[in-house]
């Protein structure tokens, strides 16, 4: 027995007594095996299932629930689902790009209509697995072909997940500073400091809106700043864009600072997601565009991008893309998808204002103006991991220890709940 | 000056390439045998009635929602789409030592397999660890390990294309001399691109080498059922191996057999030695999956799950497999047929010994550039066709072509 728990992986094999058809098996290929940690966001979803109180809230992974705490299906997606459906499409491979008809809505969503980079087919845009699979695509393309730096500037703190996304893609990460714990706010001279070292031709990420963890965005003559000094510092520029619409309930507001950078001559590149602003979270539907110098550029840029796309999947799934476009393409649904999205939007928005109503009404005398001037589905709540600790042994309420919580998982009739489990550990 | 300026221009991918090129051909007769998809005898795609049924049925299904699946994927797709590769009463499966990761098609499957062994196989950091491709194979397994951070990619003898058929020899050699540790990818039927696989007293010996020599088997299993219309008659090498005691990996697509190419459905099986190194192997590949794409898409996975578990559905299923594969047999003999009928020079025996969508037709690249240029007839450089773009309707012209060009050209 000793055998198959060696610490080496063993050539010899030990001869069982004959046991009918058992043959010889030498000691497991997988001995050495490290059990992987369990992953800390979609981890927390599954220690709530695990729990029998009936009074649990999940505030973990970011994704809408409705007032009853509900997943929520757009009613502009079943109206696109019911139209395929109708057109009797067959079920060919896509082109290793992605569908057409998304891809080229996709760029026009965030460059806007008219947008000259669209125009001129400066940019390439191609289908891609959500926002992961944007940004591994992303981060292959710049490992690859942006040699002469290998570093991406994440802000402090940003989605747990984009560091090993860059790490498996073989570049290094550093950080800038952004969140300032002090104010639950954003750092605007700690990070202008840090982006004013960051060595030149470096990669820096920017959440395009609603940052995630913390909810917290620059202001316009913010960001109009930031964009000067990482024009001046000479740095390339990598948007992620997880939640258009899904912040302040506006498109147009919500890709403000990535039009913006654009204008000012940065050819950013740009991850973007459907999985929040259109609920489809599970279908994959996402974007990856890089902006290039000119058309003839993105073409060898897009090549090379099919060339890094063919050996992880060949080619994307469809439905998801499917029903985007249909619903971008086709105005009575993206009229109706605009307030849908403006609709989860406000209702975020309405639970921040209960949640401090109801930590006031609980006697809080903690400053929590930050809840509402966070925006979008995370709230970096500002709880110390103790903290969250007892929040979610006593109170069975699910968060990151980085004390972030999604909003969305607040509803009317929870909060009330919530602002006393917060109240309880933080007085 | 952008720090794009020096990204050179990719080559297309040949077999799109192909396709692209087709589409513009404006004959009149053009045939299209490259590209891997299944028509109908009216050359048209085929999505399959028993799946048309079942996403009629989620369409319809209101409590279905589009939440993230979990990471490794849809549960019941996972398990059935193992106990379709392994077989219902698998003992591998009972011990439960058998696991899946629901992937991106076989591609994807693939992929993750072997960013998962060049990681954790043999030790750690595995970039040095040969891997073995046959020779030829589908053009993609080499950079979808190279890409996985595989240095040392070498090719097995597999097609001998003097006899039209396998190499037996060439593969034993390379068996016994790869360096201990290789890891084989394997075809577990219907070999793309030469329709030419082992038979099942070849494939023990092979499992006899490898066993013996250590070499770790990664089955690639595209075409189950497609190639014989049998799902356990093409699952048969992948079981033996089971049985045999090896742990291995076995990329399974559902891209042909469930005609659901793009919603990209395929799982990745894990056959470990038992339930603590498959719990292990799984936390490892959940980590891959994470940073690759975080979960999988849920509809074609939905539409294969809610199928293999329904025994009415499944049957129908196997029904519409045998469909696609008996129609691709049927042209096989009467493409062998014609061509002895034209007294076209050669040996066409292969075509119809050669089994699955592929046929390695042995016309040199010179042939092929005739069959293009001069008939309209689109292949693959290295000869191969899809016996799925021949119908009733085109296939005196293609017999009629591959008699002209093999005689004309040489």
């Amino acid at each position: 027995m000793a055998l198959l728990k060696s610490s080496k992986i063993i050539s010899t094999v030990w001869v069982h007594p004959p046991l009918g058809v058992r043959s010889i098996r030498a000691s497991s290929w997988w001995s050495e095996v490290q059990m992987g940690p369990p992953d800390p966001i979609l981890g927390v979803s599954e220690a709530y299932k695990r729990d029998t109180n009936p009074k649990k809230m999940n505030l973990g992974v970011g994704a809408y629930r409705d007032d009853q705490g509900k997943p929520y299906v757009l009613s502009c997606v079943r109206k696109a689902e019911a139209q395929i459906a109708a057109k009797k499409l067959d079920k060919e491979y896509l082109a290793i790009g992605g569908l057409g008809d998304f891809t080229k809505a996709c760029a026009k969503l965030a460059l806007g209509d008219n947008n000259e980079v669209i125009e001129s087919g400066r940019n390439i845009t191609v289908q891609t697995i959500s926002g992961t699979g944007s940004l591994r695509i992303g981060a292959n393309f710049l490992s690859r072909f942006h040699t002469e730096a290998r570093d991406v500037y994440l802000p402090k703190p940003s989605w747990g997940n984009h560091t090993p996304i860059f790490r498996d893609a073989g570049m290094q990460l550093k950080a800038y500073t952004y969140y300032d714990p002090k104010t639950c706010g954003f750092d605007f001279q700690g990070a202008l400091n840090d982006i004013s070292k960051i060595p030149e031709k470096s990669v820096i990420m920017l959440h395009a809106c609603a940052h995630n963890p913390t909810g917290v965005d620059p202001r316009p003559e913010q960001w109009k700043e930031i964009a000067n000094l990482v024009k001046k510092r000479n740095l390339l520029v990598f948007f992620d864009m997880a939640y258009q619409g899904f912040a302040s309930g506006d498109i147009d507001r919500d890709a403000w600072a990535v039009r913006y950078f654009i204008e000012q001559g940065h050819n950013i590149v740009l991850s973007q997601s459907f999985a929040k602003n259109m609920g489809l979270y599970g279908e994959r539907v996402g974007g990856f565009t890089v902006v290039c110098k000119d058309a003839e550029e993105a073409k060898r840029v897009e090549s090379q991008l099919k060339i890094l796309i063919r050996p992880i999947y060949s080619n994307p799934p469809m439905n998801g893309a499917r029903i985007a476009a249909t619903i971008l393409n086709t105005p009575d649904l993206y009229k109706e998808w605009l307030g849908e999205v403006h609709g989860m939007a406000n209702r975020i928005i309405t639970m921040r204002e209960l949640l401090v109503a109801n930590l006031k009404k609980e006697g809080s005398t903690q400053n929590w103006q930050h809840v509402i001037d966070q925006i979008g589905m995370f709230c970096f709540t500002g709880l110390k991991p103790e903290q969250v600790a007892r929040l979610t042994k006593e109170f069975s309420v699910y968060m990151t220890k980085d004390g972030r919580i999604s909003m969305a998982g607040v509803t009317s009739g929870n909060v009330g709940y919530l602002a006393q489990g917060i109240h309880a550990v933080t007085k | 000056m952008s720090i794009f300026a020096e990204v050179p221009q990719a080559p297309p991918v040949a077999v799109f390439k192909l396709t692209a090129d087709f589409r513009e051909d404006t004959h009149a007769q053009k045939v299209n045998l490259g590209v891997g998809a299944y028509r109908t005898d009216d050359c048209l795609p085929w999505v399959l009635p028993v799946v048309k049924k079942v996403e009629k049925m989620i369409v319809e299904d209101n409590s279905l929602n589009h939440e993230y699946l979990p990471i490794l994927g849809l549960p019941e797709l996972r398990s059935a789409a193992s106990k379709v590769a392994l077989g219902d009463d698998s003992p591998a499966i009972k011990d439960g030592r058998v696991g899946a990761v629901q992937a991106l098609g076989g591609t994807g499957a693939l992929r993750i397999g072997a960013e998962f062994l060049r990681r954790w196989y043999n030790g750690t950091n595995n970039t040095a660890t040969p891997v073995y491709v046959s020779a030829p194979t589908w053009e993609n397994h080499n950079a979808v390990f190279s890409d996985a951070g595989f240095k040392d990619i070498r090719p097995y003898h597999y097609w001998d294309g003097a006899k039209k058929g396998l190499d037996v020899t060439g593969i034993m050699d390379d068996l016994e001399n790869a360096p201990e540790h290789s890891i084989f990818v394997l075809h577990a039927c219907a070999h793309n691109p030469t329709g030419t696989d082992p038979t099942p007293d070849e494939w023990k010996t092979i499992a006899e080498v490898m066993k013996r020599r250590k070499l770790f088997v990664f089955f690639d299993s595209a075409y189950q059922g497609f190639a014989s219309g049998s799902l356990d008659k093409d699952a048969w090498a992948i079981r033996y191996f089971v049985s045999e005691g090896f742990e291995l990996l076995c990329a399974q697509s559902f891209s042909k057999n469930f005609g659901l190419y793009n919603e990209r459905v395929g799982n990745l099986t894990v056959v470990a030695q038992d339930k603590d190194n498959l719990a292990r192997v799984l936390s490892q590949m959940e980590k891959i999956v994470r940073t690759t794409w975080s979960n999988p898409p849920s509809q074609g996975a939905r539409i294969v799950a809610i199928t293999l578990n329904n025994p009415d559905l499944f049957i129908e299923w196997k029904g519409n497999v045998k469909t696609m594969a008996d129609r691709v047999l049927l042209m096989r003999d009467q493409l062998k047929a014609k061509l002895i009928a034209l007294g076209t020079p050669g040996t066409w025996d292969h075509i119809t010994q050669q089994i699955g969508m592929f046929s390695f037709t042995g016309l040199n690249p010179k042939q092929v550039q005739y069959m293009i240029k001069e008939k309209h007839v689109y292949l693959m450089a290295s000869g191969r066709i899809n016996m799925c773009g021949l119908t009733s309707k085109n296939i005196d012209y293609v017999a009629e072509s591959i008699h002209e060009t093999v005689s004309k050209v040489q």
